[in-house]
């Protein structure tokens, strides 16, 4: 189901490749109405949830007399006003391959921020007092904090309630395991020359996008609900919400407006099944959205995770077993926990070409925040582990980091058979790696970052600021093999223009002009003749939703079909004016040209079509891939560790990317240089912290440092292209990539600097000091 | 990392700490409800002139300017990122100076000229700081883009051609989540006129590719 015709030669190209302005640049300089909370409803009602105080309690009952005769009050919610019908938030295609854990309201809290009930009223001053005057009578039960001894026996069971389903073993705490291999790795460490074992810890990461969760829910003039919701998922939306409501999907309509950043915290159903249950029990239009405070524990944060990696090699560097155990920590619900934490097998391991590879993978509920799908998905994760370790080892050989990942790393060609064995929560597909330019990525990020004359192999010398550099080489995916697909919509209009419809999510990320780019290059038009629309869950085709690095090639492809066929009709109507055969036709310019140079424009096509052959051209097609080729990156970091204060300052970071063909060269930049951002606070400075009884410590953008400006180094951002079959005038992805190698390129160029390997993220400056302490 | 969240009346980087700043929560939150929940607060007539109009306004006493721009003035290109004086998302220019108009109340502002993006452009004319923006990838999702597009303006208004460094020390307080700043940075250049020549690693063949100029009117 690849795209079928060939790419047409870049240097041909009007609009795939360039630069161009983003289709919706004007409407974001001008502040012009465009995100959910921009419109005002008359009679809107604003919604709050009462959080749960505890981190893990029942409900033995609750009280909202006092709250709903409170004047301003339209509705009180408890877990005995709304159906009991377990799901999963997780915007995932159906059947969705997480447990069914998860209640809109339930008679259980099991994290600090839990849902306990939901008000609708008048203003947010009435409804947080309505939540004050709700009694509840707790019964406390233990909080289970510890991923480590989660599932010790005589452990609190989170989930004991019985309808849940999925679930890999409730009484243990245990949400789901993965467990995996290749080969034998008991045989190849017997065949290593060298061997290192070695652990790493990962801390909870909050996506912190600048806009929190907020979705608006009405009944419109035919009582259908209407949800207007920042959302990555609308089509999943729609359809978790009709089953949690028991409403038909007919009578639900999900729009979403433009959205202010998701990062895979918005690959979820977050806030919708609440605010539409409000809605449905006032009558009346209701706003839910987290306020920042909320957004840090009540909306979903990155998993941590601890990694214990052995791994076996020769002595000429030839990696030859590899075994990975993650423990893992999903929270109070399972969204995504054990599809995150296959990917940090899946998308990691077999980055080396080992003969015998191993994954055993423990996810365990606590009562803590709710992890789940977030930039990178697992691979932040696994690669933070795996280019520490290669980095040692390579150390520990005598190699130099950038050979020994050459000479071990997969290539054009290869087969991954481990991604048949971990797919979407069932068996996946192998995947054949059809382009890769991962060496030119190292070669030219090392010069970049300059290498050589920067290395300083892991010698602490003299005084107080010291410098190294460091490496990571990392890969992704380009949608989910088999599961992924969008469709998308064309239609003519008589100036030569094209409405094209799609259910693909622009969360920031700028594929609403990569898709116009798209359909702009397909047609032979400019791309101010693409007026794209997303989404709407009346009004564009199904998509799968933002999520997996999909969008460019999935909903791409999708793109590029229907507008292939569109071109194809256009060129018959043409055919009638110009007196030539169809096929000889050609597209460009806006017009269509007949071989002798005769040329009529789509206008006047279009024109002809609609009012002499009485036919609206409109095409629809459809699009998934049965393999997800990789993006490949190589991160380099440039670091100074102050031996005073143990802060690890980024000097100079360098993204070498091979993302396919880049469809607009200054986005892929874009997505590269925020994943570097967001890695770099991944590497040393963000982590929710929660205290001993699970309540967060920095649920705020004080104490929740996330990088500005002024933090940021020097940034080298190198687009490596390659031509990759599957993908649409042969783009592949790149939105996640560039985040799996900043941590460990920076612990790597720490070790270059000071010869201490840091194996826990955040790098803090306690934890330099202690070890530099060690070695004073 | 974030070291420079912008003072109430001051965009000078480096002072006052965030902390500090969040004890001054905003009143409409605990205030109103507190007193019983109802619209407390008489309401108090204010004139201020908006992006260059003229307005008289009765609004609540407890009100910020953020809510007053929104709500009452539905000016909604300000955006609210956390409301505690944070993240920038709502910053403004009162008397030209950027202020984070989640902190303000809007009392405080009879009499004062304020600014939001939605006076940056001159019809469907884009300033240049609007149109580098829009043509160099500085705006990703979008949302902290009006907070910035007015620091920035007042950053120009006052040093016409800035160094890198004054472009990052006049934006350390708002934050993006998305560009990782660069474009950003290069975008204010840009409009200033002082942006260096090429940047690292454009694709092979690529760096000088055409930048296709749209019509303002987006189409």
């Amino acid at each position: 189901m690849s795209g079928a015709s060939p790419p047409s030669p870049p240097s041909r190209r009007a609009v795939v490749g360039r630069r161009v302005r983003k289709v919706d640049g004007f409407k974001l300089v001008t502040g012009r109405t465009a995100f959910t909370d921009d419109i005002a409803l008359p009679g809107l009602l604003v919604g709050r949830i009462l959080a749960s105080p505890h981190a893990h309690a029942r409900i033995r009952d609750i009280d909202t007399r006092r709250a709903k005769a409170l004047p301003g009050v339209h509705a009180v919610l408890t877990w005995k006003d709304v159906p009991r019908v377990p799901h999963t938030t997780a915007g995932q295609a159906w059947p969705e391959p997480s447990p069914y854990d998860t209640y809109l309201l339930d008679s259980k809290v099991r994290f600090v921020g839990d849902r306990v009930a939901a008000v609708a009223a008048e203003t947010r001053a009435v409804a947080e007092e309505a939540l004050r005057l709700i009694e509840v009578d707790w019964e406390v039960l233990p909080p289970v904090l510890d991923m480590e001894h989660a599932m010790d026996p005589g452990t609190a069971v989170i989930h004991d309630e019985p309808d849940a389903t999925g679930i890999r073993d409730a009484a243990r705490n245990l949400a789901g395991d993965i467990h995996t291999h290749i080969g034998d790795v008991e045989a190849g460490f017997r065949e290593s020359d060298l061997i290192l074992e070695r652990e790493y810890r990962t801390p909870r990461q909050q996506h912190a996008m600048l806009e929190p969760h907020i979705v608006i829910c009405w009944l419109d003039a035919d009582n259908r609900l209407v949800i207007r919701t920042s959302t990555q998922i609308p089509f999943h939306v729609r359809r978790q919400v009709a089953m949690i409501l028991r409403i038909p999907v007919s009578r639900i309509r999900v729009i979403k407006p433009r959205i202010g950043g998701g990062f895979g915290g918005k690959q979820e159903m977050v806030l919708e099944d609440l605010c539409a249950a409000l809605t449905l029990a006032s009558g009346r239009p209701v706003k839910l959205e987290y306020s920042r405070h909320e957004e840090f524990f009540m909306a979903r944060t990155r998993h941590p995770q601890i990694l214990r990696l052995r791994m076996g090699v020769k002595r000429d560097g030839t990696i030859v077993a590899h075994h990975m155990r993650v423990l893992a920590a999903t929270g109070a619900y399972g969204s995504h926990c054990t599809t995150v934490q296959g990917n940090t097998g899946s998308k990691v391991l077999p980055l080396y070409r080992a003969p015998h590879l191993r994954f055993d993978c423990d996810v365990v509920y606590l009562t803590t925040p709710q992890a789940g799908a977030f930039r990178g998905y697992g691979c932040p994760q696994g690669y933070f582990a795996q280019e520490s370790l290669v980095d040692e080892i390579a150390h520990e050989l005598g190699m130099d980091p950038i050979a020994f990942r050459l000479k071990n790393a997969i290539r054009q060609g290869d087969v991954d058979e481990l991604s048949a064995q971990l797919g979407e929560g069932k068996k996946g597909l192998p995947r054949t790696i059809r382009s890769c330019g991962l060496p030119e990525c190292l070669e030219k990020g090392a010069a970049a970052i300059g290498w050589k004359e920067q290395r300083n192999g892991g010698v602490r010398r003299p005084g107080r600021l010291l410098r190294g550099v460091g490496v990571a080489t990392t890969m992704q995916g380009s949608g989910i093999a088999g599961v992924d697909f969008a469709g998308a919509f064309l239609k003519a209009n008589e100036d030569g223009s094209f409405n094209l419809q799609v259910g693909a999510t622009d969360l920031g990320t700028g594929s609403d002009t990569v898709l116009a780019q798209i359909a702009a290059e397909t047609l032979g038009v400019s791309l101010d003749k693409i007026l794209i629309y997303s989404s709407d869950t009346d009004f564009t085709p199904f998509d799968v939703g933002a999520y997996a690095s999909s969008t460019t090639i999935i909903s791409g492809g999708a793109v590029k079909k229907a507008a292939e066929k569109v071109r194809d009709d256009m060129c018959c109507f043409a055919a009638q004016l110009l007196d030539a055969p169809p096929e000889d036709l050609v597209c460009r310019d806006n017009r269509v040209f007949a071989p002798g140079g005769k040329s009529v424009s789509m206008a006047e096509v279009a024109v002809h079509a609609l009012y002499k052959e009485k036919t609206q051209v409109m095409e629809g097609a459809s699009h998934f891939n049965t393999d997800s080729p990789p993006p490949f990156c190589a991160t380099f970091a440039e670091v100074e560790v102050d031996t005073e204060t143990g802060r690890v300052r980024p000097v100079h970071l360098v993204t070498a990317v091979d993302l396919g063909v880049a469809i607009n060269p200054m986005q892929a930049e874009g997505q590269a240089e925020g994943a570097v951002a967001q890695g770099l606070g991944y590497a040393l400075a963000e982590e929710l912290v929660l205290d001993g009884r699970g309540r967060p410590a920095n649920a705020n953008f004080c104490d929740y440092k996330i990088f500005t400006a002024k933090d940021m180094p020097k940034l080298t951002t190198i687009l490596v292209e390659t031509e990759e079959p599957l993908g649409p005038f042969g783009a592949k992805s790149i939105a996640e990539v560039g985040i799996n190698g900043v941590a460990p390129a920076v612990a790597n160029a720490a070790f270059d600097a000071t010869g201490l390997r840091f194996r826990r993220l955040p790098i803090r400056p306690d934890a330099v000091l202690a070890a530099l302490g060690g070695r004073r | 990392m974030k070291q420079t969240p912008k003072g109430a009346r001051t965009r000078a980087a480096g002072k006052g700490t965030g902390a500090a700043r969040r004890k001054t929560a905003r009143p409409a939150a605990g205030g109103g409800a507190a007193s019983g929940g109802a619209e407390a607060g008489a309401r108090v007539r204010l004139s201020l002139t908006v992006n260059g109009e003229p307005r008289e306004v009765l609004v609540e006493g407890y009100k910020t300017l953020l809510e007053l721009l929104r709500e009452d003035l539905g000016l909604t290109g300000t955006k609210h990122g956390c409301e505690l004086g944070e993240c920038g998302a709502c910053a403004v220019l009162v008397e030209g100076e950027p202020v984070l108009s989640c902190l303000r109340l809007a009392v405080e502002c009879e009499g004062a000229r304020v600014t939001t993006v939605e006076g940056l452009a001159h019809g469907p004319d884009l300033s240049p700081l609007q149109r580098a923006f829009a043509d160099k990838g500085a705006a990703q999702c979008g949302y902290c883009t009006p907070g910035i597009l007015v620091t920035a303006q007042a950053l120009l208004d006052r040093t016409p051609r800035p160094t890198r460094e004054q472009i990052a020390a006049a934006l350390s307080g708002n934050l993006c989540r998305c560009t990782g700043y660069l474009q950003i940075i290069e975008a204010v250049e840009a409009a200033a006129g002082t942006q260096a020549q090429g940047r690292g690693g454009a694709p092979d063949g690529r760096r000088d590719a055409p930048v296709q100029r749209r019509s303002e009117a987006g189409a």
